[in-house]
């Protein structure tokens, strides 16, 4: 992967994918290591972002690398009216890898076509954020000790999430069932069904979550957004049966753990947070270690 | 009694774009920037076509189409042929095709495409269907359907 850009999850093979999530290991085991030396490596953020920023920056900062860049526009050249060529073009000068995430789709993809060093997507728009699927699939094969033949429920707002989209597509390589539970408003685009159908993979869906919780190995959950209703009464009448609580786990299988991109609302009830199912901090805390295998890997330190 | 009749004339030298969907014909002289061209233009729409029941036909005279044109009448009219003529002649007579690729001549339907934001990005897709004509768009990946073209 030295110098291989990630822009959308699809850049990367399914072995380059797991060749990822095997060094992920390796830090997971050795999270400090004075390896990036004289590195430095630029975040730009476009827009604001707590986890995945900080996360980016606590991944080279455990590697003994150093960081430089903006964590929002407003005192930057941005401001001043300067494009994006311009700024990829002069921050490709400063560092050796470019971390961004900024709101416009595809700037990602182009940013690559005009920068000197390796991109990392962190987030364009609504399109694509490879690394929070990279530490998807981690997440999961660190639960199930595998990532073939599982079951997965996807819940929530399963139309605009682009996080559930990238997996969803991620996971078709791995025999996944997919149980997918959202209000009718909010299915999952054809788009993104086709590769499920693609791979003559099964798919179920469903509006009621309580129908998947007893065959599902990884419940992935996500945040219904108002907004995203035309109907109001219809958001109203459909929230809570959005909302998971402790009492809804007794019957769930052994080996299953709930899964959160974060920030997480009110879809995960706080009495859920100290039971055995719940994963989501731990799923956030492996983002450092699946950034730091990337990084690595890209720089061809590892 | 007379029949009187109007035929549309041929040219010396120029292009035929034949078979054009008659609801399209006004479309392709837009693309190809044909409403101020400034040499002979003829067109016809809803005339008796043996495959298509009807169609549309647009003559010009002294002109040639060059490839991102071409693609352009490709995609606005699928099944169009073009016929090019010199001295009264047909040198070359073909069946337009949609590309696999497009670059440069169609808008990004999606107005948060980098596309549309940024000055100066070229447009480029991937042509997933040439039947219903869908193009994916490779910077932000969303699907601009034929409905929604919009030419450049």
């Amino acid at each position: 992967m030295k110098g291989k850009s990630l822009i959308s999850i699809n850049d990367y093979s399914k072995e380059e994918q797991i060749a990822i999530l095997d060094l992920a290991v390796h830090f997971e085991s050795n999270p400090v290591q004075n390896i990036l030396g004289s590195h430095v490596i630029s975040t730009l953020f476009f827009e604001p972002s707590t986890r995945t920023r900080l996360s980016f920056e606590s991944a080279v900062n455990r590697l003994g690398g150093n960081v430089i860049g903006f964590s929002d526009t407003s005192s930057t050249s941005v401001k001043k009216g300067e494009s994006l060529k311009d700024t990829i073009l002069t921050v490709s000068n400063y560092s050796d890898l470019i971390i961004m995430r900024n709101p416009v789709e595809g700037s990602a993809r182009f940013a690559s076509e005009v920068a000197t060093v390796p991109i990392i997507n962190a987030g364009d728009g609504a399109n694509q954020h490879p690394t929070q699927t990279l530490l998807d699939l981690y997440t999961i094969r660190q639960t199930q000790k595998t990532l073939d033949n599982l079951d997965v429920a996807f819940v929530g707002d399963l139309k605009y999430g682009r996080t559930v989209h990238s997996l969803v597509i991620a996971l078709c390589n791995y025999n996944t069932t997919f149980h997918l539970v959202s209000p009718v408003e909010l299915k999952l685009p054809s788009a993104v069904k086709m590769h499920i159908k693609n791979k003559n993979l099964k798919y179920h869906q469903y509006t009621d979550m309580n129908d998947v919780l007893k065959k599902t190995d990884i419940l992935y959950m996500t945040r219904i957004q108002k907004e995203r209703f035309s109907d109001q009464l219809e958001y109203e009448r459909v929230k809570n049966l959005y909302i998971l609580k402790k009492k809804m786990l007794h019957e769930v299988k052994d080996n299953m753990k709930i899964l959160h991109p974060l920030p997480r609302v009110n879809e995960i009830d706080i009495d859920v947070d100290d039971a055995p199912q719940a994963h989501y901090f731990q799923q956030a805390l492996n983002g450092v270690y699946v950034r730091q295998a990337l990084i690595t890997s890209i720089l061809g330190i590892k | 009694m007379m029949v009187k009749e109007l035929k549309v004339s041929a040219i010396e030298n120029g292009t035929v774009i034949d078979h054009i969907p008659s609801r399209n014909v006004f479309q392709v002289i837009k693309i190809l920037n044909l409403e101020h061209f400034d040499n002979q233009l003829l067109f016809g729409t809803n005339l008796e076509s043996k495959k298509y029941g009807t169609k549309g036909i647009i003559k010009v005279k002294n002109r040639y189409f060059e490839k991102d044109e071409i693609n352009k009448i490709a995609l606005a009219a699928p099944q169009a042929s073009l016929i090019v003529i010199k001295d009264f002649k047909v040198v070359e007579k073909y069946i337009v095709e949609i590309p696999d690729d497009i670059t440069g001549i169609v808008k990004c339907f999606n107005p948060n495409c980098v596309t549309n934001i940024e000055h100066g990005v070229v447009t480029r897709f991937k042509v997933i269907s040439k039947d219903e004509v869908k193009l994916h768009c490779h910077y932000c990946e969303k699907n601009t359907v034929k409905s929604n073209i919009v030419f450049l």
